[in-house]
């Protein structure tokens, strides 16, 4: 086991009044201390990730499932190897080879899964609130992975967590989140996260690709990249999905990067140590070039990778507390 | 065989407040009602002071399902076409309109467009031939301005109703609710609730140059209302509707992915809500409908956005369009014209008033009742009601069709 000795014992309330959650399906709705205190819990286990063992027993005996409704390479991965170096065993539920393909609906597919008595579940989907719809049908915890255009809250718990390490505190500094905002679950969750810790967010993309009502949100809405990166410490910048790109929300991928695409002349007019950041997979040339990505002067996409992983391990922890008996978690 | 209906409180055609009086039925028909209304019956029926009023007549269910329509008032439905299959063909009309008799009256309404997809004209002449009362372009609108020009100049050849659906398809796409801050805290697609003015302008402006007859069967928004204020101040011949849940629930009510709320329109702000009840309030809006369509678990149970949009409305009608009643919006004898003698009229129908030859198809009300709205112990096929919960006032004590009770 690793050490125990977290700053949690000391700044945060004891047991599960640190997080009162039985699941964790967004970042709506947290307290801030409740979001600091899953970063600070990570934090033990970039540690261990970095050690030659990266594997604790703390999860012994139990089974996660990743039930992956949509696809995905690198949330999944990051998932399955948060809960193997628990000591959980894992088992991945891939979309194409289930039975929804067969026409069960999600509910029958729900109901199966609790049956088989997993202790967690890590579910995506295509669908805006398909993961609480299942959480609200079985037994265990579950970890939303990305649900639609809703929420990515281990996105946004790791984006956290690598600002935090790059830059110190999240409260006072100036951050921009770029491109399809719309249909962002990644930036929903982003802009809960980062609003309730005290940053000031920004968000900028083409008019076609902002939702309704972001005056709502307590951020700053620009449509000029230029403008909104003056006297940002940090930029987001978002995927574009391919389909978007040819005439039905943006004219082509090239006008794109003309007006939204994250290049070194655009970086400089961000604060001079900005950190640019992205939650992959790159479209590079499009909305980030590569000389940009890959300057580790600035860049920060391998470390939220790395974040990733710490950030799911101690999700994985805490919300399996209560079931694992741990003393103060009920 | 003539039926005496004694003591009850009537709600009589151009009449605020309910009077004090009877009704005589002769056979199927209404005799005499009124203050005065007497003479030989071979039987007397006491209404112990209930208010006795004209049966509902419902503008646009998406299904015949008479358990709820008994338990809610309606003696009569009209049938959107939108079933399936669709109600393209005469024999479709004509068997569709036997369903529910006698008890229950379905006036099963002709699509507009072969399949409802909006491209070739349906054989409307034939259908009105079986019965057919209007014309419908189902749960879509025409997005060919061209052939929604022929479409009314055909029905008003054929001296028809368009009933139509008023949303813009290019601007919803396939949004399911209007954009909102709860639509973008959700992450579902949203549209501009302009989609309804945009497409009502255009109708408008078809009327003004066909001069058919166009009901706008769920108006929701306060553009689009006004654009239909204006053009009923130039006297153009359109009507038009709305439900209870555009009425009483703003778009927060989708909050939670209740997928219940999930309606088409979809629900609107507090600003366009409020804009629909001064509405209801000035004689805009003619006619309050149930818009009843019984969604079961396999249609319901599903993540927001694939879930089929609608609502069981039909035995929730009365109870609550009886709160505009109860806040002062309206008076009863308002409420009864749009709930049942407006809708009555824009079908052609002898019924929806209290009146001497007219079908004797009414209802008696105890108008103060309270009831709880419960998902689970509804008399619908599906209980997926947005105001599952909800304390309500106002139930139906007996209901006549055609003079007998059922």
């Amino acid at each position: 086991m690793t050490s125990q000795k977290t700053a949690s014992s000391q700044t945060f309330p004891a047991g599960s009044d640190a997080f009162p959650h039985r699941h964790l399906l967004g970042i709506a709705g947290l307290q801030p201390w409740e979001i600091l205190f899953l970063l600070e819990e990570a934090k033990q286990w970039v540690d261990l990730n970095r050690k030659s063992s990266k594997h604790v027993d703390r999860l012994d005996g139990l089974t996660v499932i990743n039930a992956f409704f949509e696809n995905s390479t690198r949330t999944l991965l990051s998932f399955e190897i948060a809960g193997k170096r628990m000591g959980a065993d894992v088992v991945n539920m891939h979309a194409a080879q289930s039975s929804i393909k067969k026409g069960e609906t999600l509910i029958d597919t729900a109901v199966t899964l609790n049956a088989m008595k997993a202790d967690a579940i890590v579910i995506r989907h295509g669908s805006s609130g398909a993961v609480q719809l299942i959480a609200d049908k079985v037994d265990c915890p579950v970890l939303n992975a990305g649900d639609g255009s809703h929420e990515h809250p281990t996105q946004a718990l790791l984006d956290a967590l690598t600002i935090q390490r790059r830059k110190g505190e999240i409260s006072g500094l100036t951050v921009t989140i770029c491109g399809d905002v719309m249909h962002s679950r990644v930036a929903r969750s982003n802009i809960y996260c980062l609003t309730t810790l005290g940053a000031k967010v920004r968000v900028c993309g083409p008019p076609s690709l902002l939702p309704a009502a972001l005056d709502r949100f307590n951020v700053e809405v620009f449509t000029n990249l230029d403008e909104a990166l003056k006297g940002s410490d940090v930029v987001m910048m978002l995927r574009l999905q391919n389909e978007r790109m040819n005439g039905d929300f943006i004219p082509s991928p090239r006008e794109y990067h003309y007006l939204y695409g994250l290049t070194r002349e655009r970086l400089m007019l961000a604060n001079k140590d900005a950190l640019v950041m992205h939650p992959g997979p790159m479209n590079r040339g499009v909305e980030i070039d590569s000389d940009v990505a890959d300057d580790l002067d600035h860049s920060a996409v391998t470390e939220q990778v790395e974040m990733g992983v710490a950030v799911r391990m101690a999700c994985l922890d805490i919300l399996t507390r209560k079931s694992r008996g741990v003393e103060g978690w009920s | 065989m003539k039926k005496h209906y004694t003591n009850a409180r009537l709600i009589l055609p151009n009449g605020d407040q309910p009077v004090e009086g009877s009704l005589i039925v002769d056979g199927d028909r209404i005799a005499s009602v009124g203050q005065a209304a007497a003479g030989e019956a071979d039987e007397q029926i006491d209404c112990k002071g209930r208010i006795l009023a004209p049966g509902i007549v419902d503008l646009g269910v998406f299904a015949i399902d008479k358990p709820a329509c008994h338990f809610g008032g309606i003696t009569r439905a009209a049938l959107m076409p939108d079933q399936s299959p669709v109600l393209d063909l005469p024999a479709m009309i004509k068997h569709n309109a036997v369903d529910g008799k006698p008890d229950f009256w379905s006036h099963p309404i002709a699509a507009a467009t072969k399949g409802l997809a909006g491209k070739q004209l349906a054989e409307i002449g034939l259908m009105k031939r079986s019965g057919a009362k209007a014309v419908a372009t189902g749960r879509q609108w025409i997005a060919d301005s061209g052939l929604m020009l022929k479409l009314l100049q055909y029905c008003r050849s054929l001296d028809l109703p368009l009933i139509v659906h008023s949303e813009d398809a290019g601007l919803t796409g396939g949004a399911v609710a209007t954009n909102s801050e709860t639509a973008t805290r959700l992450g579902l697609s949203s549209a501009t609730a302009a989609a309804e003015a945009v497409s009502i302008a255009r109708d408008i402006a078809l009327v003004r140059e066909t001069g058919a007859h166009v009901h706008f069967r769920q108006v929701t928004t306060g553009d689009g209302l006004n654009l239909i204020r204006a053009a009923k101040a130039d006297n153009l011949p359109v009507t038009c509707g709305i439900t209870p849940a555009h009425l009483l629930l703003s778009d927060i009510a989708i909050n939670d992915f209740r997928t219940f709320t999930r309606l088409s329109p979809p629900l609107r702000s507090d600003e366009n809500r409020l804009a629909c009840i001064a509405a209801v309030k000035d004689g805009t809006i003619d006619v309050i409908a149930s818009g009843h369509d019984p969604r079961g678990a396999e249609d319901k149970r599903l993540p927001y956005a694939e879930a089929a949009p609608g609502m069981a409305g039909a035995e929730t009608l009365l109870a609550l369009s009886l709160t505009l009643v109860r806040d002062g919006t309206i008076s009863m004898g308002r409420l009864f014209e749009l709930l049942a003698t407006n809708p009555a009229k824009i079908l052609a129908v002898d019924a929806g008033m209290l009146k001497q030859g007219y079908q004797a198809d009414f209802i008696l009300i105890d108008e103060d009742t309270p009831w709880q709205v419960d998902t689970r112990k509804m008399a619908a096929a599906a209980g997926n009601t947005p105001f599952d919960g909800l304390p309500v006032q106002g139930r139906v004590t007996a209901i006549y069709k055609g003079g007998r009770a059922y």
